[in-house]
């Protein structure tokens, strides 16, 4: 079968322009920061139950973690 | 329907954007109005490649427009009497409920969409610590008994990781604080990118700790950035980053 190359089968390749050092006092390596900021920068990968709708799972997942606000990525309704 | 659904909290809500324009893959049980045999089924599944036309349904509360949806791949999988099951890999916002009802016409005997379940939603896919709403409610009282934030990061994902699939550009420290305060990328806070942009694609800008800073719209293509000096290389279009993470550090031209 035809196939497209779908985005997560296109290949990234990163040229250098020029290098830098980071200053370690100013921000965190995402998979560092401290839990609380982790959280609120963070993304659930949520296995969507039959049922609810997408919206209804999202305002659980809300509740459940007690975050103020969150979004999905795209409805699975129906 | 069930599946891939990836949930941003409280700041990383903004990169659903991203997600909700990011490709998709699923796996549909389509069913026949009518017996038909593999051999034309196959045929037909075939003829639906690469570009389709599609008018959202009714119901959908979307703008009812002629639009183009690109379908990546369609793989028949297998049949058993009137359903058929197969994977698809497509753009966002493209219905499957419409594409088993067009599959139908083209059949000439009709099928509608009897199951559905996504398997990939941009960079997230069943692979990708998948976890149902009973296992964040269990890990999330294992962290408030245990106080261990090991089992937090275990399933919670950096923002970042919606990103993934978007081109990167990485930046230095004294670019990073003028881009959160909505300014456009100038060439000399260039460190490297990705190869192969292009003029008006949508890149991701991070700092060298991987940190994602904003996305923005590319002004040149790949090499002709990595050639200039001066000037700007994109425009930013949502800014991802606190202002002030990084201080103030404007550079002069």
């Amino acid at each position: 079968m035809p196939r497209t190359t779908a985005p997560w089968e296109k290949e990234h390749k990163l040229l250098v322009k020029a290098e830098e050092d980071t200053d370690p006092r100013y921000g965190h390596k995402p998979a560092e920061r401290p839990i609380q900021e982790y959280v609120r920068f963070g993304v659930l990968n949520l296995d969507k139950p039959a049922g609810p709708s997408s919206h209804e799972v999202t305002a659980w997942a809300k509740r459940i973690l007690q975050v103020g606000h969150a979004g999905h990525g795209g409805t699975l309704e129906g | 329907m069930t599946g891939v659904l990836p949930v941003a909290l409280e700041e990383a809500t903004k990169v659903v954007q991203a997600l909700l324009l990011s490709g998709k893959e699923y796996v549909c049980v389509m069913r026949l109005h009518s017996e038909a045999s593999e051999a034309r089924v196959r045929a037909v599944l075939e003829e639906f490649q690469d570009v389709i036309y599609q008018r959202p349904p009714l119901r959908a509360s979307v703008k009812h427009r002629l639009r183009t949806r690109r379908i990546y791949y369609l793989d028949f999988l297998e049949m058993e009497g009137r359903n058929v099951l197969f994977k698809v890999g497509c753009e966002g916002g493209t219905y499957i409920r419409k594409l088993c009802y067009d599959f139908g016409e083209a059949l000439g005997c009709g099928a509608h969409m009897q199951e559905l379940r996504r398997t990939r939603a941009g960079p997230f896919t069943e692979n990708d610590g998948l976890v149902s709403l009973y296992d964040v409610s269990y890990y999330y009282d294992l962290w408030k008994e245990k106080g261990d934030d090991g089992v937090i990061r275990k399933f919670v994902f950096p923002m970042e990781s919606a990103l993934v699939l978007l081109p990167r550009v990485f930046v230095r420290d004294s670019a990073v604080d003028a881009v959160c305060h909505g300014a456009d990328l100038a060439a000399p806070g260039v460190l490297s990118l990705e190869a192969g942009v292009r003029r008006g694609d949508v890149v991701a800008v991070f700092t060298q700790k991987g940190e994602a800073v904003a996305w923005a719209k590319a002004l040149v293509g790949t090499e002709e950035a990595l050639g200039m000096e001066h000037g700007l290389v994109a425009k930013t279009l949502r800014v991802l980053m606190p202002r002030g993470t990084y201080p103030k550090m404007w550079r002069r031209e």
